[in-house]
């Protein structure tokens, strides 16, 4: 008997050890976990962030933004501006102010086969993005490009209709391999299900980064090798796996278990999971959280006749302590947000309206505006009718249950009844908001970019009626002149000086007109191994991942 | 048994079609479309693209034109393409189908060859201190939430003793891929194990005590047949009736079943394919996993027949076919 459980503890350490073996990963491998799988791999059809930070290790865009929110070249030799003459100011065939814009393409860039990156694949993407049956998904960079005039193997002018502060920017001008990709475009319609980025997608010429997508498993993971044909430094690790977890739970046990090496901050844990795993398990890792440009805060149904009233919105503004909440839900770590506008962007207005907390105020304005009655709590007009709003938002997101139950709380403070209606979010997002369907809030994020003209959200012309068919994201049905000729100005100024004199008269007509309540800017939570060096955080869409040659194992 | 098996086959394809119809309009009728989707992901899509993109998913075509289309390519064995997954349909199923049936074969196999011992050997000692032991663990493992169980044994297995992997799939091919991929299912079977034996025990001691109480048991007893062979010869055939059909239906309910442990184990599996199909409104994918889920429920039920025949001489082709 003695001897039979011998051999059971030999064999339980035998297989201890075994299987053990799957967490000692060298340090020549790097394995990230991340929450979503690509939808698809081609670059320009269908926009996620999954791919983006997957493309970010085996593509290159030709600009880029950095850290520091710059537009760089990483394909191009030289960022051409009007100052260094690579932009010029012309005319468009139809008599419009237009530009011309020509960049070169770094000799020695090359796809993962080895073929030359030139022109042609320029001009291809462009075919491909304009094609109305090609399944791009956002046409209109493509659109507003004229013509492309083909200067040699290496140099392109592109000829654009209009011109836009940004004009030097296309970073979504995500270069397809003509030598590949063409054949598969015989035929428009059928491109989106034949391209090889989806039925060929370890094609090594599909790619152009440190790193070539080796073998995928959809939903599970994509491993990366370095590309042998990479001209820029050479990428520290041999191998980076990226893992699809989505439960957070599970992704955390991994990380603690090394079935990964980190947690990517573009898509991980969110800043309330990220204190809660510090507090636990900090001194294990490096945790940075990094502010970014995803805008948390309240569409208002300024057709609620109690809603359209300037002075309860400001006074919902002025009941509600912001820093208090992102102080203790999310550490501090997420900034309060006063517009749209993020406080790292260099058009941001430091002396923007704001509304600090301040009940006296809230009740005054709520006073003024005719509610100063109360019953059990809560304020009544003349007619006796109650100040009640619904709140709506994505059902299961629980920080943002989380946060609307502080709102509520804090509104009924001044007397304000909030009643809390969440849905499901493809019904939410599906039919709730995009057809203007929520009776006075409804809570969620936008995605934005640096210096992002907030056209669609903001212009009248951008309000979805059943007449548009549900077109523009105006869901709050804001209508202000004096905003519609701002937004479209800005686009078109080309002069630093001017433009951020409009974008900080732009962030106090939001701050005080309030179509919207701003709530924060949502951090990111970077989780690191203490070895990992060389990663920084962007803050902005463009992923930590386009700088992976940087990354390094140290002791 | 030819012509039972032809016009249940018959009836099962009537069933599959009605139900492909239903799916169809139910998913169709679901608030928004895969395009309301892409722009909340993407602010650069203007109202124009969202027009161009509707007519180049085919969704500003009425609900009947769509299915009509869709059922016209399926007649030609073309299921369409999943938007989610940029693939053919059965491209993205098929190795979804091949993970979750490797786990729950695996997973039921394994809950039965626990769970039917134990259930005749609990029902043999009613009452006894076995009895109430194995009623204790089978409530026990009846009463554990999966998604619970499921976080204890990584943190036990994973985290804690670092033997097993904490979730997802292998990614290793060739030679060491099989010990790769065994490792990465370990969890997860037992996780589904430990939640099946329970049910199974109590189904099959339950049964088998019914069963133990009726007269020709009782006759085979006073013919002086060893205790084994009552019970193992006589009962179990008529015992296991019951429990053939919750076994039967087990199959239909095993997508949704198993999408609990595949999100918790991070395992790309049919519960969570499907899942993510509806929620991220991709119609064909959708459709065709839940026609799957149907024929599976029916092919289950068509089994549990089969095995009443063969398990209960009384009951005839004829008459399940009524």
């Amino acid at each position: 008997m003695k001897s039979l459980w011998s051999y059971f503890f030999v064999g339980v350490l035998i297989f201890g050890l075994g299987v053990h073996s799957h967490q000692a990963s060298a340090k020549s491998n790097l394995v990230i976990g991340i929450t979503q799988y690509p939808a698809t791999f081609h670059p320009n059809i269908d926009s996620m962030l999954a791919k983006s930070y997957v493309h970010g290790l085996s593509r290159r865009p030709i600009t880029t933004t950095d850290a520091s929110w710059k537009v760089i070249c990483m394909l191009c030799e030289t960022l051409p501006t009007l100052e260094n003459g690579g932009a010029v100011l012309e005319k468009t065939p139809d008599g419009k102010d237009g530009i011309a814009v020509t960049y070169k393409i770094l000799d020695a860039a090359k796809w993962g086969d080895g073929m030359p990156i030139n022109v042609d694949d320029v001009i291809f993407t462009w075919e491909v993005g304009k094609h109305p049956k090609s399944g791009v998904s956002a046409q209109e960079g493509y659109r507003r490009i004229l013509s492309i005039d083909q200067i040699n193997d290496k140099t392109f002018t592109l000829h654009v209709d209009r011109r836009t502060f940004d004009y030097n920017d296309i970073s979504s001008l995500n270069l397809l391999p003509a030598h590949i990709e063409r054949a598969k475009f015989k035929d428009p319609a059928a491109y989106r299900t034949q391209t090889a980025f989806d039925t060929d997608a370890n094609n090594l010429g599909l790619y152009m980064g440190p790193y070539i997508m080796a073998t995928q498993k959809t939903g599970s993971h994509m491993v990366f090798e370095r590309n042998p044909h990479w001209w820029g430094k050479k990428p520290a690790f041999e191998k980076i796996t990226v893992r699809v977890i989505e439960n957070t739970a599970t992704l955390e046990a991994n990380l603690l278990s090394g079935g990964v090496d980190m947690i990517s901050g573009e898509l991980g844990l969110s800043v309330d999971q990220a204190l809660a795993f510090e507090k636990r398990h900090g001194k294990k890792f490096n945790i940075t959280y990094m502010p970014g440009l995803i805008y948390e805060h309240i569409d208002l149904m300024l057709d609620n006749p109690i809603l359209k009233d300037q002075k309860i919105r400001q006074a919902l503004m002025y009941a509600l302590d912001r820093k208090a909440i992102s102080e203790q839900l999310f550490g501090g770590k997420q900034p309060v947000a006063h517009s749209s506008v993020n406080p790292l962007d260099w058009v941001f207005d430091e002396d923007v309206v704001t509304y600090p907390f301040d009940l006296a105020k809230a009740n005054a304005l709520l006073d003024e505006a005719g509610w100063s009655n109360k019953v059990k709590g809560i304020r009544m007009n003349a007619a006796g009718e109650p100040l009640r709003f619904d709140i709506m938002t994505t059902a299961g997101n629980r920080t943002r249950e989380l946060v609307q139950q502080v709102l509520q709380s804090q509104w009924k403070a001044v007397g304000i009844d909030i009643r809390i209606k969440n849905e499901p979010a493809r019904i939410f997002f599906g039919e709730t908001v995009t057809k203007r369907k929520f009776d006075a809030m409804a809570m969620f994020a936008w995605i934005s970019a640096p210096e992002s003209v907030p056209l669609t959200t903001l212009h009248s012309d951008d309000i979805p009626t059943a007449g548009n068919n549900w077109a523009g994201q105006n869901y709050t049905g804001y209508r202000n002149p004096e905003m519609n000729a701002l937004l479209e100005v800005i686009e078109t100024e080309l002069d630093r000086g001017k433009r951020v004199a409009l974008w900080y008269k732009l962030q106090n007509i939001y701050a005080t007109d309030l179509p919207a309540l701003p709530l924060y800017f949502r951090a990111n939570a970077f989780i690191l191994p203490k070895w990992l060096s060389g990663l920084t955080p962007t803050g902005h869409q463009f992923p930590t991942t386009l700088w992976v040659e940087d990354w390094a194992a140290t002791n | 048994m030819l012509s039972f098996l032809a016009r249940r086959s018959l009836h099962s394809l009537i069933v599959l079609f009605v139900m492909s119809f239903i799916i169809y309009v139910l998913i169709g009728l679901m608030p928004g479309d895969p395009v309301d989707l892409m722009i909340s992901a993407d602010p650069d899509i203007t109202s124009e693209d969202a027009i161009r993109l509707r007519a180049i998913y085919g969704l500003d075509q009425p609900l009947w034109s769509r299915y009509l289309h869709w059922l016209g390519a399926a007649l030609t064995r073309d299921f369409g393409y999943s938007r989610l997954y940029a693939q053919p349909v059965w491209d993205a199923i098929i190795p979804a189908l091949g993970n979750t049936l490797g786990l729950l074969i695996s997973s039921l196999t394994l809950a039965l060859v626990i769970a039917l011992p134990a259930g005749i050997f609990a029902a043999t000692r009613p009452y006894s201190l076995s009895d109430y032991g194995i009623n204790l663990a089978a409530f026990a493992g009846l009463s554990i939430p999966p998604f619970w169980l499921g976080i204890l044994l990584i943190l036990l297995f994973a985290v804690t003793l670092g033997w097993l992997p904490a979730g997802g799939t292998a990614d290793a091919g060739g030679a060491t891929a099989l010990w790769e991929r065994l490792q990465y299912l370990i969890l997860p079977i037992a996780s589904l194990t430990i939640a099946g034996v329970g049910g199974h025990t109590r189904y099959m001691r339950a049964s088998m005590i019914e069963t133990l109480r009726q007269d020709y048991i009782r006759t085979a007893r006073a013919k002086g047949l060893s205790e084994s062979r009552v019970v193992l010869g006589h009962a179990l055939r008529n015992a296991m009736i019951p429990v053939v059909t919750v076994i039967a239906l087990d199959l239909g309910v095993l997508f949704s079943g198993a999408l609990i442990t595949e999100t918790v184990f991070a395992y790309p599996g049919m519960g969570k394919l499907i899942f993510d199909a509806i929620m991220g409104n991709d119609y064909n994918l959708a459709l065709v996993g839940l026609l799957l889920a149907t024929a599976l429920t029916l092919i289950g039920n068509l089994l549990a027949d089969i095995a009443y025949a063969s398990l209960d001489p009384r009951i005839s082709y004829a008459e399940l076919d009524r």
